[in-house]
Order: structure tokens, then sequence, then C-alpha cells
């Protein structure tokens, strides 16, 4: 079994190829990029015109299975993965039970092989049941597969154990993804705290429930030696410290998502819950500094916090409303629009944030079109116009303030270990 | 005006005026012994209160019914809501009724807007969480008129937890659309910066006497305990830095009105010779309250 893309611009950071050039893949591994490549019996695939790139990673997804299928299942997100462009996905292990012991990874793993369409990395608890007190399971998790761990939602308040939860976690090779927000600042809270939230009479999350949370963890990775990544990074002063950190050697990565770099709290239909997650839209000078933050390498990746929920729990009143939206569909639309195209970055780091960006924190073994690696590809264009209509998701859920969104530029189809999954219709 | 009245903030100017006045056509019919209309005979109205009010719940009932409409009020206790049906459910059983109009107070914030997007009644909004209560400025500004020609120039000081209150920002809006000069005070923890960005015009202190000095108006507003999430100031101390008493009148123009919306917490946020002082006009407000109320319902279901 064989496919070649072929006439496609090819940027493969890790390489630093950009040039056109086809892309064979036999048996579910890269063979070869170079001009002309052919092989008989071979599914031709043209992309002329489009950006050939190694497979997106989104690190930072919520699938719902097992425990609230009615939202996600680890197919349809997989599905709703596809379509975004994305080959591998890292589901947060805030289900039910929570993926907090080998048990649960193994199913996740097991369940994603039989009936997802990308590949899927979940990410282990750090604390049992997220509760915050005693460490998971971390090497067994570990073993079965986990490639992280992260209580997310939960960010782990107790500063003893997130100092133990990340030697373990450095003596077992894997990332400690924080969830920044110091649960006490930003308490009762439903959108940033600022002169929206102020206008609306909603209570607000302040940016400070961030940053003193990234401030701990920076000092805590300091002492540790551990590799520390900030989830959703929302803040100016957040992305700051993670500079100075990084700057100073620690191993510390950040991601932003599409929605953070995209809207600002004044651009949120007032009380409509599609716009309220977590961390909140920041204000305008705080989208600037994770914009700015990307461009200037502070931020690895781009990821994007696809967070399902059904209709039903999202029409409620807006302080009863559950934080998150969905967003692997969209996330490559917008990072062209709102960061490639005012040209904030180029094309080739465009590529990075969704490839070895990622794979920089979590080692997966991907993000590249080196031959021999694993045939997962992005096929993307720059001038496709298409409309983003939520009823026509893959998702089971339907929360985005995107619907209806006409974009220029978006995925045109995904290919996981040598088959095409999805392309646009 | 639009289907409903959300708030203040979306109100033109022109459409205020136009309240007003009509609220003014109104007034003498309160004293009347015959206090009836039937300009809007055969209209239902839905009081649907998710929050205990007194006030503006009977001023609302007695507004409909004064204008001859019929008037139902459902309170949260005793009905679907506490058998855990959502807002949604409930305000769709209700608008397939069809009622004329929907009333509604809600501890949520936000609660009428996201309904008027998904329901085709008019709702008016007699106050949602800490936002807006739109016709409680309308009758203060009703009462204000009743003895100053005009708003413009006028200073107001706007006294207490204004974080969480929604006749604050009500007022805030109504007031800086007429060029009025507006003081909000309040201890810093309820005061947060950003509401300077609020309307033009607007300016805060946490010093009460400043607040007052040369205010021609001062709006004192309830201490909302239910609203505090978690102790935002020392309570044992509110009356002594934020209590209007009597020798703070000094301080204002010599014919300063004082207004709240009530109910009066005596000794908390104005001293019991304020409520009774011979300035303060809190029943005028209460009377207003029904006028502008009957002008309002006039202008959306009339």
């Amino acid at each position: 079994m064989s496919i070649v893309i072929k006439n496609g611009r090819v940027i493969d950071p890790a390489s630093e190829t950009d040039r056109i050039a086809d892309v064979l893949i036999v048996d579910g591994r890269i063979a070869g990029v170079a001009p002309h490549l052919s092989s008989p019996r071979a599914e031709v695939f043209d992309a002329a015109g489009m950006i050939v790139a190694p497979g997106f990673i989104d690190m930072h997804v919520h699938l719902r299975e097992p425990g609230f299928e009615h939202a996600e299942t680890i197919e349809s997100g997989s599905r709703a993965a596809a379509a975004g462009g994305f080959t591998s996905i890292c589901p947060m292990p805030n289900t039910k039970p929570v993926n907090d012991s080998a048990m649960v990874t193994s199913y996740i793993v097991e369940s994603a092989r039989r009936k997802a369409v990308v590949n899927v990395f979940p990410i282990g608890a750090i604390t049992k049941g997220s509760a915050g007190e005693e460490l998971a399971a971390i090497g067994a998790m570990k073993d079965a597969g986990a490639v992280a761990i992260s209580d997310d939602g939960l960010p782990v308040m107790n500063a003893r154990v997130m100092r133990r939860a990340m030697e373990f976690a450095k003596s077992y090779g894997l990332p400690v993804i924080q969830h920044c927000e110091d649960l006490n600042l930003s308490a009762g809270g439903d959108m940033h705290e600022g002169a929206a939230s102020v206008r609306w009479g909603l209570r607000g999350i302040p940016a400070a429930s961030e940053d003193v949370m990234v401030a701990r963890d920076l000092l805590l990775a300091q002492l540790t030696g551990a590799r520390y990544h900030v989830a959703h990074i929302s803040t100016a002063n957040a992305v700051g410290m993670v500079e100075f950190a990084r700057a100073r050697g620690l191993a510390v990565t950040a991601e932003a998502t599409p929605h953070h770099f995209t809207l600002a709290d004044t651009g949120m239909a007032p009380y409509d819950s599609n716009y309220k997650m977590k961390p909140p839209l920041r204000s305008a000078g705080h989208r600037e500094a994770v914009i700015a933050g990307i461009a200037s390498g502070a931020i690895q990746a781009i990821a994007t916090d696809h967070a399902p929920h059904p209709g039903s729990e999202k029409m409620q009143e807006f302080e009863r409303c559950p934080f998150g939206i969905i967003g692997m569909e969209t996330a490559l639309g917008l990072a062209l629009e709102e960061l490639v195209a005012p040209g904030r970055i180029t094309l080739c780091r465009l590529v990075e944030l969704f490839t070895t960006g990622p794979e920089s924190v979590l080692r997966l073994g991907r993000g590249t079109l080196e031959p021999g690696g694993p045939g997962d590809v992005t096929i993307f264009s720059t001038d496709v116009e298409w409309t983003y209509d939520v009823n026509q998701s893959f998702s089971r859920s339907r929360n985005s303030p995107f619907h209806g969104r006409t974009f220029r530029g978006g995925p045109m189809a995904t290919v996981v270990n040598g088959e095409v999954v999805w392309r646009r219709a | 005006m639009p289907a409903g009245l959300l708030g203040i903030e979306e109100l033109e100017r022109a459409e205020i005026e136009a309240i007003l006045a009509r609220a003014k056509d109104f007034q003498p019919m309160q004293s009347q012994s015959l206090k009836k209309l039937d300009t809007l005979r055969g209209k239902m109205i839905v009081n649907l209160f998710y929050e205990a009010s007194t006030r503006t719940r009977t001023s609302f009932e007695i507004a409909a019914k004064r204008m001859g409409a019929d008037a139902v009020s459902i309170t949260a206790s005793g009905s679907s809501v506490t058998k855990g049906e959502s807002l949604v459910d409930t305000l769709n059983t209700l608008a397939a009724m069809r009622p004329d109009a929907i009333v509604m107070r809600h501890a949520a914030s936000g609660a009428p807007h996201f309904l008027a997007r998904h329901l085709p009644t008019p709702i008016i909004n007699a106050g949602d969480g800490t936002h807006e209560h739109p016709t409680q400025a309308l009758l203060d500004a009703r009462t204000i008129l009743d003895r100053r020609a005009t708003l413009e120039g006028l200073r107001v000081a706007i006294i207490g937890d204004i974080a969480h209150s929604r006749v604050a920002r009500s007022n805030v809006h109504l007031l800086s659309k007429f060029g009025a000069e507006i003081v909000l005070c309040g201890p810093a923890s309820l005061l947060p910066v950003e509401l300077a960005d609020l309307a033009p015009g607007v300016r805060l202190t946490t010093d009460i006497r400043e607040a007052i000095r040369d205010a021609g108006v001062i709006m004192m507003l309830r201490v909302q305990l239910e609203r505090q999430h978690e102790a935002a100031f020392p309570a044992s101390e509110y009356f002594r830095f934020y209590g209007l008493r009597l020798e703070h009148l000094d301080l204002a123009r010599p014919d300063a009105i004082v207004m709240h919306p009530g109910p009066i917490n005596r000794g908390r946020e104005l001293s019991s010779e304020v409520a009774d002082f011979q300035r303060s006009v809190i029943l005028n407000q209460v009377e207003n309250g029904i006028a502008v109320r009957m002008a309002v319902l006039e202008r959306i279901i009339g």
C-alpha cells in the first residue's frame, strides 16, 4: 500500500525543507521526499498549489470518553481532528473515571486503536481523581501509553504535591502540563476580569490568577529540573515569565489556543456561552502578548483545548454554563488568518507550531517527514475559501464561537499512516 | 424600542425622553380615586421573579392593572423552577401561553438577554444579577426631573456596593446619556477601576466626603449582603466609612436630594435621620415606579 502526494510545496521544518516536491509513503512510512517520485500502483494525491507538511499534533484536547460520550467519543473527536488537519491528538485525563491509572490509559489506547482515525496519545492525571492530593500511578500510566501528566482543569493548588509530581515525572521522562489558575483568585469567575466583565455584571477571573500559578510553577521547575509546560497561556505576564525562564535555561514550554490569539473579551457576544472558556478570553493587550509570544518563540505550540459540551449544557444562564469550546476544525484556518496573513509569522513557523513545537514537548517521534518516520501528512491551502458550519461538525457537540465564519485558507486532506482519513469535499 | 426592554445602555436618549414624558402623564392618576385605564385591555403580562422582590414585583403588577392589562406573577418557589426545569424550558412553556410580555427578574446577569435571543415574546428586565435594572433608572430619572429642569451638568453621587449594583449600572448609563457628572463611591474592593470606563462623565472615589461635595443628588445603594461572595470589606466598618449621616449633607448642595432604591437598611447604609430627612425622596421614587412602568408597558405592548 502506497500513496504519493505530488507537486505540493513541502514544508518540513525539522529537515529545513521548503520546496516543491513529492512525498511518497509506503506501508505507512515516509519513503521519500523528492521531485518526481513515483511508485507503481501508488495512489496519487495531486497537491499542486497546496502545502504539504508533517502531520499536525494537537497536544490538548478533550475526547470525553470514557464517561461523557453524549458530548464526544474517541471516534467522533478523532474525525473532527482529521477534518482540522490533525494526525495526532492528546486527550486530557478529565474523563469519568479520570485517567489516573494504567487501566484507564489502556482503555483509551485500545479504544483509539479500534475506532479512531488519527493517532491518540493520552495524557495521564497528576493526582488520583485529579483531586490534587495523592499522586496518580504515573509510571504505570507511562508504560500504558501516557505521554505527559496534567490535572488540566483542576490545577494542582498544593505546591508540595506539585513539587513531588515534577520530581516523579522527571524520573519517568514525562513533561508536566499545568492549567495555570489560582483557584482562590479565580473563584466564581465567569470571564476575564476587566472592562467587559464590569460592564456586563459578570464575575471576573483576573489575569493574576494565571500569573501567580505560572510564577510558582516556574520556581518549582527550577527546583526540580522537571520539564514543565504551560497549557493555553493567556496573559502578558505569563508569556513574559516563560520567556524569562527559557532564557535562563529551564526546560519550560507553552502552548496557545486559536481562540486566545483570535478573540478578546470585548469581542464576545454578551452572555453567549460559546465565548465562555478557561482561561477566559482576555483583553486586547493580553491577546497581543500571546501573538507576540508565538512570533518570538516564547510559545512553542498551538493547541486547541477542544472541549465539547452538549447544547443543553451551553443553553443556560451564562454563569451556569460549563467552560470550553470545540476547536480542532477551525484551528488551522484561524492560525492562517490571524498569524500568517497579517505577517506575524511565516508559513514555516506556523508548521513548526503544529509539528516540531508540540513534538519538542511530548517526544512522540513525530512531527517530521524524514524517511522512515510515520506516514502522517497534513495537506492544506492558504487560499481555499470555506465557511465553518458547526452543524456539519464531526464533533458530537456544537459549542463554537466561529460558526458561520468564512475562512481563507484551511486543511485540504489529512493522511494518517499513509491513509487519507479526510479530504475537503 | 426593540421588542422588549433589556437595559438602559442600548437605549437611545430620545427613547428615554419619551418614556419619561409619558410617565409624567400618568403621575396625576396615581392619586385619583379612579386609577384604571383600558389602554392595555385584553393584554396579558407574566411577571416571572426568580429572586425575592416585593416592591418591584408589586409595582409592575399595579402598573399592568392600572393600564387595564391582566397580570400573573410567578415566583421561583412553588413553580417548576424548583423541580429542576431549565430556564429556557420554563420560558418556552410560558411563551407557549402567548403572554404579550414577560417581566423578569433573575439572579444571573444576562439571563433576560440570553432568553431574548431564543424567545419571540418581549422581555422586560426587572433586574438581572449585577448587570442592569432599567426601570429603576427610569424612575430615578423621573424623580430627579420632578425637582430639576435637566440632568445636564447635575452632579450625582452614587454610594455603596457599586460592583454588585445593577441599580448603579443602569443609572450610570442613563445619567451619562444626559450629560450628568457621576461620582461613584464605595470601598475599594467594591469599586473596580474599570467602572470609570462604563460611560462618559464617570469618576471614582473611595472617600464619601469627596463624593458628596457639591452633589445635587445623593443616591445610596443597598448593601447587598446576598451578592457578596466573599468578605470584600469588613462589615463592621461599613457604616462608619460609607454610611450617610446628616452631617455629610452639609457638604452637598443646599437643595440636594437623597435617593435610595429600597428596601433601606436604617443604620447600615444611611442613618435613620437621613431616611426621614425632608429632602429624602425615597417614597417619591416608589410612587414614580408605577407611572414609569405604565409608560414602559404601554410602549412595549400598547
